[in-house]
């Protein structure tokens, strides 16, 4: 319920008793020894905000103990923590609200760090709602940028606010720690970097599992993934409302599959029932960092814009001069895409093709 | 059994426009829904009714004006409404709007113990999805979100067992009421309601309360409860340098095409490579 307000918060000054909440933190998420590739895209963001304030990153790695858990340790510290703190526990195999809240309340608590970062993955959303409440402090979720204001040390989280048609920074004012979610494919992925070293210290809470209400029955891990494989996606070809009519999703299926990328395509498609939500680029969609990403016949509303625009090259094709789009893209073809997007598929391919033969 | 099924009142297109003069929001006219994502939640909980026996009671923090969400909930089956309204709310961040919503389920809890506490995913214009952790953490509820099914739930034993989605598969687990659930969305549809629903919701004296009523404290809701704050809003500012247009020998899709891959290849002579390099591979 936020409304947009005077912007005093760069003046504020922390309190004295807030001063000795220091370091970045990043809770790094692992499901049965996978750990979560937004964790390591915030450890690099966690790097550069720590640089700024002079401080260390923490990373915080949660599980029952198990050699894939030192194994995540150590990838922590290669990606960009100082410290890792290990938290260790039978009761913390799997992911369950109540412990993992207790036990990072404690740990915060404890070792003060004046910034918490998370994925904003169905974990990181869950934990960091909870968490921000029984520490009481201010959480910024699905930021899209995170900087220090200088003068007094704050986190600064840039969001998408009013249906992603305007962008907010928010800060935590007289509260720490300051904590933001951030979803996957937002930050880039930094360099691993295996000469980094580390220091991990080891928690043991004190949990009982008689004490846990929740019980875990069963997991049932997906199998086939018929989902669309958007966010890891190299070519990424998306449609929007210029395509017309449903029928003419061929023509964007057409170019991907010369091209072996994806479909993407904006929340109005969705709305309309022309594609399935996993396609869905945008706020509300999916995060996508493709090398190549072809819009056709797409204006380029902030909504979809924050979820594509960190693409290496995005080609723009659109009717209006004036689209928004091209305000952005890289590359900007003005033209019909139901005659451009065939055209580009048989030039592709033909490309393509001969480059095989001649190989 | 009392289920509270917490519904916020948004904007129905989350395409609110925006000056172009000022850059300031431009709210007129623009009609009011339930939040998207509380409607899988209502019908959920109203399933349940139907099921097991529940009395399911709709809850709203916001403005006079949403008392029309709450007499729709009416209308599609819930029992009861509140209309939790208060100027002392106005700039609630999600801290303070658990803290205060929170305050009303004790007090409706105090007529009739509170088993399930429905919200939604997330608002379609906040998209934070806090507001149901933060109640169930200040509740000492049971925390369920991202839920897909409820595969059982045993009134006697007060047991209930649930899907919830989670990063590459589902859990399925099994916990106590009271719980607080968040319902992922295409997981049911909403119901449509019946006639004497609609002229019921229609009558109904819709209990509006203050925080004075449900002894919120003045510090904890509003502005000063809130830790955080906008300390600025913003229209994205474009690229500095705009897109570069490609201009075809003829102005056929055909030439366009050649010179929109000439273009690309060109800006990314590595992706010409790659694509390439694949293709030669046969992939």
């Amino acid at each position: 319920m936020s409304e947009p307000s005077k912007p005093q918060g760069r003046k504020f000054q922390l309190p004295e008793h807030l001063k000795v909440y220091q370091n970045v933190w990043v809770i790094v998420e692992q499901e049965r020894g996978i750990v979560h590739s937004v964790s390591l895209e915030l450890l690099g963001e966690a790097r550069k905000l720590a640089d700024k304030l002079g401080v260390e990153v923490g990373a915080v790695v949660l599980g029952a103990e198990s050699p894939d858990l030192n194994r995540i340790c150590g990838d922590a510290i290669s990606y960009g923590a100082d410290i890792v703190y290990k938290v260790t526990d039978p009761a913390l195999a799997d992911y369950r609200t109540d412990p993992y809240c207790r036990v990072m309340t404690e740990v915060v608590n404890t070792h003060k760090p004046e910034i918490v970062l998370l994925g904003a993955t169905t974990l990181g959303r869950d934990l960091a709602g909870a968490i921000a409440t029984t520490l009481a402090t201010g959480l910024t979720a699905d930021c899209t940028e995170l900087d220090i204001y200088a003068d007094n040390r704050s986190l600064a989280a840039t969001r998408p606010t009013f249906g992603g048609t305007l962008l907010c920074t928010i800060q935590t004012l007289a509260y720490r720690p300051q904590m933001a979610t951030v979803r996957p494919r937002v930050m880039a992925m930094p360099e691993r970097d295996d000469a980094r070293s580390g220091r991990v210290v080891e928690i043991k809470p004190d949990l009982r599992e008689e004490d846990i209400v929740t019980k875990v029955l069963n997991f049932i891990a997906d199998r086939e993934q018929n989902e669309a494989q958007l966010a890891f996606a190299d070519i990424i070809v998306s449609a929007g409302k210029g395509l017309g009519k449903v029928e003419n999703m061929k023509l964007v299926f057409d170019l991907a599959k010369v091209l072996g990328g994806e479909v993407g395509v904006t929340r109005p498609l969705v709305q309309a029932g022309w594609a399935t939500n996993d396609r869905q680029v945008g706020q509300t969609g999916k995060t996508v960092r493709p090398k190549l990403y072809i819009a056709a016949g797409i204006s380029g509303a902030i909504q979809h814009r924050v979820g594509m625009e960190k693409s290496d090259l995005i080609l723009a094709i659109n009717t209006d001069p004036n689209a928004t789009i091209f305000d952005f893209a890289h590359l900007g073809l003005v033209g019909d895409a139901l005659k451009i997007l065939p055209a580009l598929t048989d030039a592709f391919g033909r490309r393509l093709s001969v480059n095989r033969m001649a190989g | 059994m009392h289920i509270v099924v917490c519904i916020k009142q948004v904007p129905d297109s989350a395409q609110i426009r925006i000056h172009p003069v000022t850059n300031t929001i431009m709210r007129q006219g623009v009609p009011a829904i339930i939040n998207p994502f509380d409607l899988f939640s209502l019908e959920e909980a109203l399933r349940l009714k139907d099921k097991v026996g529940a009395r399911v009671t709709v809850l709203t923090m916001g403005p006079p004006m949403a008392e029309t969400s709450l007499r729709k909930a009416l209308s599609l089956g819930a029992d009861d409404a509140v209309l939790l309204t208060d100027r002392k709310f106005a700039g609630s961040d999600t801290l303070a709007t658990s803290y205060a919503l929170t305050s009303a389920i004790q007090k409706l809890a105090e007529e009739e113990p509170v088993d399930i506490v429905f919200c939604g995913k997330q608002t379609v214009d906040g998209d934070t999805a806090q507001v149901g952790p933060g109640i169930a953490t200040r509740l000492g509820f049971e925390q369920l979100t991202y839920i897909t099914r409820i595969e059982d739930l045993n009134i006697a034993s007060k047991e209930i067992v649930v899907q919830r989605r989670s990063e590459g598969g589902v859990q399925v687990l099994k916990t106590r009421l009271p719980c607080m659930i968040t319902m992922l969305e295409g997981t049911n549809t909403i119901r449509f309601g019946k006639m004497d629903d609609l002229f019921r919701a229609a009558r109904y004296d819709l209990k509006t309360w203050s925080r004075d009523f449900t002894g919120a404290e003045e510090t904890r809701v509003g502005l000063k409860g809130s830790p955080t704050v906008v300390s600025k809003v913003f229209v994205p500012k474009p690229r500095a340098e705009k897109a570069k247009m490609i201009v075809a020998d003829a102005d056929t899709p055909d030439a366009q095409a050649a010179a929109a891959i000439d273009a690309i290849f060109g800006a990314q002579p590595k992706l010409a490579d790659d694509l390439l390099a694949r293709a030669a591979a046969g992939l």
